[in-house]
């Protein structure tokens, strides 16, 4: 474990104020919820809480210092955004409200430009709601067709059925990078390839895998990735939408208003350039500047450092819990990301989660807005543990003497 | 038999014993054995309780003007919980649950003490017990 010695764990924990409280009769907070948000680094704090208190300013409006500084951060942080998963151009980054309102945005727009009735989008069958739903409620508007590529009972993705399910009428594949229920890291650089030796063009759920794996679209040749600020350490409320420049010339605006127009008269309103067609009224430019500041700071502790950490984590985690003994894991695809879904035999989630909650040990229960993955298992939800590169393994032995502890009470 | 507010009040005496919370959800574990059990057959959806996260079928019989109830969770904490509900609303007049105002809940901490999410499920469980006094008192008055 060459790679972790260098890996200065306290000094990493020390930026993350949250993690020092005690909860409950003093106990440690041991946070393994990541997978549904991040905690925040001081560097992100203190920008934010600097944002507001020196230089709020509305952006692109006004010809006024505070203005000016608070614009020219923004763009700035645009730039980090495009240097954080190498798009080739500033322009291809669009800021959003987070994943969902990105997911949103694409299938209003592409839909409204693309699709036409009987026309197909495949999804996967480990999607998490928000790239289901928006979907289907384009299909009801434009009388599509929406194909799932199944999973097998480790996890992974049936890429033969997958080529099988595209024809002529498929007009896009919007798949996610990494499962937020099984961990599992789909081959998405394959699939975009597949994808586009048939012409069609991909959109990448990265939700998942930003704050976990180095990105690079020019490399993957995705033609849209999309993820939120606040799972990679950044503020909640700002995400990004990355599209190719050639699609986003394409593509109508999906939000009328402020910022988005060139000339506005009533008879008709022509649209402003890239990136700001798609980004209409005030956005949330503390948050871009939030998340931009968070990029930078895991930029410097290393992607490939961070990886190599939450990959000997989950190692750990996955000895420790088959150890244990009594413990179904969820998703064991060769490719997993520090995304651990389990459930202690005969032993209801809830029962498990409320006594986790009182030893300090936060995770998630229920479907976590994946209810077909938990259709595919026919359960009703899982414990998800989700370990993030601030986590110890002192923190999964913890989480081992709960799950002992939940056993002793309820057996 | 003890009032409502005489149960009440023992339910508080058992729980202010325990000051942390682990002991607390092991009384409710406990308690779970006493929870009287609804007709394995009527645990499908006509009996189950709406906004809970985990599941919980109620069943309310009404004989000589007191309604009974039986129900299941397959969530023991929940269990022991409806337990507690039940033992002081079964066997009650309609008027007698509607009327009741359920503040034990309140004094052992147990509204503070679960998520919104969950707390809410602890609601709708009450919500659904009214539910069925009302339905009976209507009843009765029609009569």
């Amino acid at each position: 474990m060459d790679h972790t010695e260098k890996y200065d764990i306290e000094k990493i924990r020390a930026d993350f104020p949250v993690l020092e409280q005690k909860v409950y009769n003093n106990k440690p907070l041991i946070y393994l919820d990541n997978g549904a948000t991040t905690q925040k680094p001081l560097r992100v704090i203190r920008v934010v809480n600097r944002y507001h208190s020196e230089l709020n300013s509305s952006i692109h409006r006004g010809v006024h210092f505070l203005s000016d500084q608070a614009t020219n951060a923004y763009e700035k942080a645009r730039e980090t955004v495009r240097n954080f998963i190498n798009a080739e151009k500033k322009e291809e980054i669009i800021f959003t409200s987070g994943t969902t309102g990105s997911i949103n945005m694409l299938a209003f727009s592409f839909g409204e430009q693309f699709l036409e009735e009987g026309d197909e989008i495949i999804i996967s069958e480990m999607e998490h709601h928000a790239n289901i739903v928006p979907w289907q409620m384009l299909c009801e508007r434009k009388k599509t067709k929406l194909k799932v590529i199944p999973f097998d009972d480790n996890g992974v993705l049936d890429l033969e059925v997958y080529e099988n399910r595209i024809t002529d009428k498929t007009k896009l594949i919007s798949v996610t990078h990494i499962s937020n229920t099984l961990g599992t890291v789909n081959p998405v650089r394959e699939m975009i390839r597949i994808a586009h030796k048939n012409g069609i063009p991909v959109m990448i759920d990265a939700a998942q895998s930003i704050q976990h794996t180095e990105i690079d679209v020019q490399e993957l040749d995705c033609d849209f990735l999309v993820f939120s600020g606040h799972k990679v350490y950044g503020p909640t409320g700002i995400g990004v939408f990355y599209g190719k420049e050639k699609w986003l010339e394409l593509l109508p605006p999906y939000q009328g208003g402020g910022d988005m127009v060139d000339i506005v008269t009533f008879e008709k309103t022509t649209y402003n350039e890239l990136p700001f067609k798609f980004e209409a009224g005030t956005t949330n430019y503390i948050g871009a500047i939030g998340m931009a500041a968070a990029l930078e700071y895991i930029s410097e502790i290393g992607m490939k450092k961070i990886a190599a950490y939450e990959s000997d984590l989950l190692e750990y985690a996955l000895q420790k819990l088959d150890h244990s003994g009594g413990i179904t894991i969820y998703g064991l695809a060769p490719e997993k990301a520090s995304i651990l879904s389990f459930l202690i035999d005969g032993i209801h989630m809830l029962d498990a989660g409320m006594i986790f909650d009182k030893m300090g040990v936060a995770v998630r229960i229920g479907s976590h807005c994946a209810q077909p993955v938990m259709q595919h298992f026919n359960i009703d939800g899982t414990l998800r543990a989700s370990v993030s590169f601030y986590n110890t393994k002192q923190e999964i032995d913890y989480l081992c003497k709960a799950i002992q502890q939940v056993k002793t009470m309820f057996t | 038999m003890a009032t409502i507010q005489e149960v009440q009040e023992e339910i508080v005496n058992e729980f202010i014993v325990f000051n942390d919370w682990m002991d607390r959800y092991n009384h409710l574990i406990e308690i779970s054995d006493d929870l009287p059990l609804i007709d394995g057959k009527l645990k499908n959806n006509e009996y189950i309780i709406r906004g809970c996260q985990s599941k919980v079928w109620l069943n309310a019989e009404f004989n000589n003007g007191k309604i009974k109830f039986t129900a299941d969770s397959d969530a023991i904490i929940t269990k022991g919980i409806i337990a507690l509900l039940i033992r002081v609303l079964s066997d009650r007049t309609p008027n007698e649950i509607i009327d009741a105002e359920l503040e034990f809940i309140d004094r052992i901490g147990l509204r503070q003490n679960l998520s919104p999410t969950r707390a809410n499920g602890l609601l709708s469980m009450i919500k659904q017990v009214k539910l069925y006094a009302i339905a009976y008192d209507a009843r009765e008055k029609k009569k």
